[in-house]
């Protein structure tokens, strides 16, 4: 190295472009475009990616759906209305839904921050706070679903209220995205277990990966579970809201 | 391997972020609380709708913060979907104007 190192650049430049030359010297790298982040959050990223495809697929398609049904399509902002205390509400409960899930955004943020700090407690129960929180979501979903099935007749073949691609539409749709929302929280419960035991702080390795405990993987978990999130925005506008 | 960095920012900042997206949840539910219809309508969905995804990408999920060769990684390819929502609603059209036609011969 000390011989050669007069003539030769070094392979890493110590210090990275900012903006759109940082941008073409990363990508033309020989060895690694994404400089700042570890692969394990840059290949979580990937997967949002490609689940962004999925979750916009299912709703291009109900897109094409809606447009081209001839029948009067329902109307969702009364199919989901609740009657609470006489007074009947429209949409209230998937409202309520959104303002959960925000919130579960909040505070899992936050676990990513205390997380940081090495904060063993803080994080625990902030991550606790938000499995709560999706679970709660998961439940509601449930109500929601048991409502439209039992009481409105809702079925993916059809249904007493107009349009009967309405049901698979609906089914498809929030049952793909509540599957996410269930998988995050298990998720969450295992890195809430693995904080709480100390496993970040050790770098225990992993049961499943065999790799180092790092606090990184709250910040991975943080990402998934926004994603979630951020999906739930694009439903409601469209799927509810429209 | 080089240098990454642990995307460490002030809970302020979350707190903010998370008081904004509750109004602009609010804002959303009122559209069809006060029951606002027409181009108005889905014009204030699209806003609000843009505003939250672009605050939870950016912030919550800190891609402000990151350089710009994983930005572009990420966000470019989603704009391909612009192309395939319109293939789509092309499609969707057509398809609503031949059951259309099929529909009215069959009443004559």
């Amino acid at each position: 190295m000390l011989t050669t190192a007069a003539s030769t650049p070094p392979l890493h430049s110590p210090v990275l472009e900012e903006g759109v030359k940082g941008f073409i010297s990363d990508w033309s790298a020989d060895q690694q475009s994404f400089k700042k982040v570890t692969w394990g959050k840059a290949m979580m990223w990937i997967f949002l990616v490609s689940d962004t495809f999925i979750f916009s697929i299912f709703l291009i398609s109900y897109m094409t759906v809606r447009m081209s049904a001839t029948d009067p399509w329902p109307h969702p902002s009364e199919v989901f209305a609740l009657t609470i205390a006489g007074k009947n509400i429209p949409l209230v409960l998937i409202a309520l839904m959104t303002f959960i899930l925000i919130s579960s955004s909040g505070t899992m943020a936050m676990a990513v921050n205390f997380g940081y700090q090495k904060n063993r407690k803080v994080t625990f129960i902030l991550l606790i706070i938000t499995a709560f929180l999706g679970a709660s979501f998961v439940g509601m979903q449930a109500f929601e679903w048991t409502k439209l099935i039992m009481e409105e007749g809702v079925r993916p073949w059809g249904n007493p209220l107009g349009a009967a691609q309405f049901g698979s539409v609906f089914f498809m749709i929030t049952g793909f995205h509540g599957t996410h929302v269930s998988i995050g929280v298990i998720f969450l419960i295992i890195v809430a277990i693995k904080v709480y035991r100390g496993d970040l702080d050790n770098e225990r390795p992993g049961f499943f990966t065999g790799r180092k405990g790092k606090y990184e993987i709250v910040e991975i978990l943080g990402l998934y579970w926004h994603f979630v999130d951020l999906v739930w925005v694009f439903i409601f506008a469209f799927f509810y809201l429209w | 391997m080089s240098k990454t960095d642990n995307q460490q920012h002030p809970i302020s900042t979350y707190l903010k972020i998370w008081a904004l997206l509750f109004v602009l949840s609010t804002a959303s539910y009122m559209v069809d609380y006060l029951d606002v219809h027409g181009y108005l309508r889905w014009s204030l969905i699209i806003i609000f709708m843009l505003l939250k995804a672009g605050l939870i990408v950016a912030v919550f999920m800190h891609m402000m913060w990151e350089r710009l060769a994983l930005m572009y990684a990420i966000m470019i390819p989603p704009i391909l979907l612009l192309t395939f929502i319109g293939i789509a609603a092309l499609e969707a059209d057509n398809t609503f104007f031949t059951r259309s036609v099929y529909f009215l011969k069959n009443l004559m």
